[in-house]
């Protein structure tokens, strides 16, 4: 910091205040925002969505759109005020001094102009140079931002390459000019786990090697840790805490920022010992902000006169390090360092009887190939092998997670369970019941009210016309064997309890709920007709942190009362680990680790879990872990390898043998299963991926979230 | 993309073969009316009748009738034109030719003009000139042809006495008198063409791929020929290429108002007097035409989009 405060900054953000202009009226997304980014510094902003973190990024870049506008404040890079300069000279800064890389990118490339055209236009536009020289140029940045096959990739257009190299071609796109500052909005947020730690390992080399300042954006505390060095908490446009990653992430100071950190999943938690605690209410629309301090309604620390008086502004906390400074009255008093109260934990629920059988299920897609080379060679007809022989089993009131990368076949299993598919080969018995091949047509009422689901995106699956009251009364109506108006009415009323909505939301639409509230209906309706078994496909995975949490402790208290059995299908690892009791970790349609949660957690590792534990971003300084960065991409499911599933990008490939032959299931003891060719003696001498400091070694220095 | 063109050309053949034998059935057998009284009037004898029912193949079996009919259609014999006493392909070809003119100037002025007050609107949605060129394109689209062309009419003819009142062409081809045919069909048909290109323009202008372009800070005038106009354009190529549906049918308002000797005044006069192989060559060819340019907008539409030409 020191050696850094003598040099210039290179951006200065000043009591920044950003509005947008809509029908309804002035949006003051953003205010008082102020920033002092050095060269070679990584800042990063991490706030939930609506915070305003995207207005800033773009308020940098002065690209505002038709409606927004900066209403005072003002933007210094290296010197000059950018809210006086003129197209042109913004122009000149855009892409050359200040680049951007984007949330998806997909949507930011243009699918019908070829990848070449869109990375040489750059350098041209800015420096004049040849096509060819512009050419050479961006094959080099290619290069740097570890493309395999940069010629092919030049020469194809953006939907011809996976999502991970589409992401590394816009940060070479940014890259292109050599940029002296970056700005980056949630950049890895569209991909897979272990191509997130691809990118991330990329973005951190990129700033070293070219000395680039960045400002990283991200709801994700974890990813924030790993990249940046000073962070900004923002709260419904604000600003309410900044500091050093190691002031703040070790002792922070705001309510807001705590109430964060309680609501992620810590690799030290879990659901019985440590329940996350979702911050109450709802972040405040722009225009219905609250009297003094924004965060005061959803405070645990709210006192009248105190907290809903004058406006709050920032002060700096005495006796930190580096600049640490928070938004909050009472920062001073309120005692953070508290454990969790005794009894608070919550006891294991008792496991019981096997709901659910899964023997040597396979489930293939046939796909027409009409491509010439299909049709001369006969070969029209090509199949997806989607599911592989899985077998697992789960038992009445367990919680078990099935983890992968995306078309992996988590939903492709989820379809067959609930008979929307039927399996190709091989058994479900669901209470001793094979169910593989009844369509959910043919199951009967009961069957199906046993066997219900969770979807990622509760939207599609609620009818937009129809009240929730309706909606939920028709599921109870037709698997929960009430007839009776008032009956039905009342156990509608009766669920909306349990999922923590008031009652009067019986009459709303969809449209008139959050994310999050809608999430809550779906689980409702999931748990209307008393199922044995419930699958949450990603329950959470679209939500706000804060909301995430509520709406995961719900499932889990319902689960909990009613002894249900949870498959949890998600690709987020700190999750499933703090909610399930097994784990099944499946790569391109096979199962290739399945144990308990302990047991998935330390070693015996299979090189996949090792590589998906690795990816996982932790939000906590303390932990430390073993960085393993995956090559390559996903093969594509049509085409997988011979041998084992993930040989063409298994860091422990132990030759010949791994690309041939398919590996054995190994048991490691009870029910733990690794499918590899290492043996597992071998395997077992790996040192553990994510280390915790015990119990003595974190006495030493109290950690605030504990 | 060569599958894609042989399964076009293959549904393209079928949809023919179907309309043809509707309309066969419709027009040419005893099904509509009696084909010998519509020839022969209305007061000849019944003898007369059903000897000119056999002289024209009237008794043989449906099938071999309507295969009669159809390779005669393929072999260019299209049948005799009772009101003009002529083969149907003498009188059909020049009127053909005429309406291609009329409709290559109408396209070559409509095209232009609503693709750049499309984008012109597109690119600035809101703007004093978008609202401006949308008032105009939704004004001109809904006077109907008819009456605009007594409005031109009105002013060009009978007012500034600019221009001649009827295109009959009679002393050879003249530019003066195609004038008015061709305003009256451009001033109905671009506000469509134009509306959809502005819809398009404006999306594709709010699309991110298009903040990552003025981002990267490329010069306004890459941003909109490189990266928007090309996605832009997907959406009305096909409106374009269906447009010449519209033409079809615009053409019969039109060469009637103005006595143009052209496809659409023919088919009316086929019509109007009960001229079946006159009217079942004229049916043809605008299925014919509907059929191929869909097919080339489907093609046209797959080659613009590299996601579906690579996939
Ligand atoms: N174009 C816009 N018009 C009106 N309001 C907007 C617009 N863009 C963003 N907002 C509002 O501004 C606030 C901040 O949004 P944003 O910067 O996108 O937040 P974040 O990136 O943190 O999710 C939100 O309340 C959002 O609804
Ligand atoms: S000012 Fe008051 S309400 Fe706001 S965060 Fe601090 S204690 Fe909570
Ligand atoms: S079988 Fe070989 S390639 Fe597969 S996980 Fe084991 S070591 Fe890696
Ligand atoms: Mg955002």
């Amino acid at each position: 910091m020191n050696t850094k405060n003598s040099q210039a900054p290179i951006l200065e953000c000043k009591d920044l205040c950003i509005s947008y202009y809509t029908r309804a009226g002035e949006i003051p997304a953003v205010v008082d925002f102020s920033l002092t980014l050095f060269p070679g510094e990584t800042v990063g902003i991490v706030g939930e969505s609506g915070c305003g973190k995207s207005t800033v990024a773009m308020a940098i870049m002065q690209y505002m759109g038709a409606n927004g506008g900066i209403k005072s404040g003002s933007i210094t890079f290296k010197g000059q005020n950018m809210t006086h300069m003129s197209e042109e000279e913004l122009r000149q800064i855009r892409g050359s001094e200040i680049a951007m890389i984007y949330q998806e990118p997909f949507a930011s490339l243009n699918p019908s102009v070829k990848i070449s055209t869109q990375l040489i236009e750059v350098p041209m536009a800015h420096e004049g140079i040849s096509a060819k020289e512009a050419w050479q140029r961006a094959l080099q940045v290619l290069k740097d931002v570890k493309l395999p096959d940069p010629e092919r990739v030049m020469n194809a257009y953006p939907h011809q390459i996976s999502g991970g190299q589409q992401q590394r071609v816009v940060i070479a796109m940014g890259l292109l000019s050599n940029p002296s500052l970056l700005l980056l909005d949630e950049p890895t947020t569209a991909l897979d786990v272990t191509v997130e730690a691809g990118i991330v390992k990329l973005i951190a080399d990129i700033s070293k090697k070219y000395g680039t300042s960045q400002i990283y954006i991200s709801h994700n505390l974890g990813l924030i840790l790993e990249t940046c060095d000073r962070v900004f908490v923002m709260y419904s446009g604000e600003v309410v805490e900044e500091g050093s990653i190691d002031s703040l992430f070790s002792r922070p100071r705001h309510p807001y920022t705590h109430g964060l950190f309680a609501c992620i999943p810590l690799p030290t938690a879990d659901k019985n010992a440590a329940p996350l605690r979702p911050i109450r209410g709802q972040l405040p629309l722009p225009h219905e902000r609250p009297q003094g301090c924004y965060y005061g309604p959803r405070c645990d620390h709210f006192i009248a006169a105190t907290c809903d008086g004058e406006h709050i502004m920032m002060a700096p906390v005495e006796g930190s390090a580096a600049n640490h400074r928070v938004r909050c009255a009472r920062w001073r008093e309120i005692e953070h360092d508290r454990v969790i109260p005794e009894g608070i934990g919550e006891q294991p629920v008792a496991v019981g009887e096997y709901i659910l059988e899964v023997d040597k299920l396979q489930k293939y897609y046939e796909v027409r190939d009409n491509s010439l080379k299909a049709l001369l060679s006969g070969k029209r007809i090509r199949h997806i092998k989607a599911n592989e022989e899985l077998n697992f089993r789960a038992r009445k009131g367990e919680t078990v997670a099935i983890v992968g990368e995306s078309g992996c076949g988590k939903s492709t299993f989820a379809k067959v369970l609930m008979g929307l598919e039927t399996s190709t080969n091989g058994e479900i018995r669901h209470n001793g019941v094979e169910i593989s091949e009844i369509a959910v047509r043919d199951r009967s009422n009961k069957q199906v009210s046993s066997l219900q689901m969770i979807f990622q995106n509760p939207f599609d699956t609620l009818n937009p016309s129809h009240t929730i009251g309706s909606q939920i009364s028709r599921v109870i109506s037709k698997f929960g064997g009430k007839t009776e108006k008032g009956k039905i009415r009342e156990k509608v009323m009766n669920l909306l309890d349990i999922v923590k909505l008031p009652r009067d939301f019986y009459y709303r639409k969809p449209r008139q709920l959050s994310g999050g509230q809608k999430q809550r209906i779906g689980i409702a309706r999931a748990f209307a007709g008393k199922p044995s078994m419930v699958i949450a496909d990603e329950p959470v995975s679209a939500l706000d942190v804060s909301v995430a949490a509520a709406v995961t402790e719900l499932l889990m208290d319902i689960q909990r009362e009613q002894k249900t059995t949870l498959l949890f299908i998600s690709h987020d690892l700190s999750v499933v680990r703090y909610l399930s009791d097994r784990i099944v970790v499946m790569y391109l349609g096979q199962i290739l680790e399945r144990g308990s949660t302990e047991e998935i957690f330390s070693p015996p590792y299979h090189p996949y879990t090792e590589a998906l534990l690795s990816a996982i971003p932790i939000a906590d300084p303390k932990v430390t872990k073993r960085e393993i960065v995956l090559e390559g991409n996903l093969p594509s499911v049509m085409n997988p390898p011979k041998g084992c599933p993930f040989c063409t990008r298994c860091p422990r490939h132990i030759g010949a043998i791994c690309d041939n032959e398919v590996p054995p299931v190994q048991q490691v003891n009870g029910r733990h299963f690794i499918k590899c060719h290492i043996s597992l003696d071998e395997l077992a001498q790996v040192e553990e991926v994510i280390h915790v400091p015990s119990k003595a070694e974190r006495q030493q220095t109290v950690h605030p979230t504990q | 993309m060569a599958t894609l063109i042989a399964k076009r050309l293959g549904l393209m053949l079928f949809t023919m073969v179907i309309v043809s034998l509707i309309l066969f059935l419709l027009l040419d057998t005893n099904l509509a009316g009696d084909p010998a009284a519509r020839v022969l009037g209305q007061f000849a004898s019944a003898d007369q009748k059903s000897l000119w029912l056999a002289q024209h193949g009237y008794n043989d079996p449906l099938m071999t009738r309507y295969f009669h009919w159809v390779s005669g259609f393929v072999q260019g014999d299209l049948g005799e034109s009772n009101r003009y006493r002529a083969p149907v392909a003498d009188i059909l070809g020049p009127r053909l030719w005429n309406t291609a003119i009329l409709g290559f100037w109408t396209f070559a002025i409509m095209i232009p003009l609503s693709l750049l007050f499309g984008i012109l609107s597109g690119m600035c949605e809101g703007s004093k000139l978008d609202r401006t060129l949308s008032v105009i394109s939704i004004v001109t689209t809904s006077v109907p042809e008819f009456a605009s062309s007594v409005f031109f009419a009105a002013i060009f003819v009978f007012g500034l006495k600019w221009l001649p009142g009827t295109s009959g062409m009679a002393e050879g081809f003249d530019w003066v008198q195609m004038v008015l045919p061709v305003m009256v069909l451009v001033v109905y048909g671009f506000g469509y063409v134009a509306r959809m290109t502005r819809a398009s323009m404006a999306e594709v202008m709010t699309a991110q791929y298009i903040r990552t372009a003025i981002l990267k800070g490329l010069p306004y005038k890459t941003v909109i020929l490189r990266h928007a106009l090309r996605n832009a354009l997907i959406a009305p190529f096909t409106v374009i290429m269906l447009q010449i549906n519209w033409l079809l049918s615009g053409v019969i308002v039109v060469e009637f108002f103005f006595a143009y000797k052209g496809f659409g005044a023919l088919l009316l006069e086929a019509s109007l007097n009960n001229d079946v192989a006159l009217l079942e060559a004229c049916a043809m060819v605008a299925v014919v035409v509907a059929v191929t340019t869909q097919t080339l907008a489907d093609i046209g539409y797959t080659y613009l989009n590299p996601r579906i030409r690579f996939s």
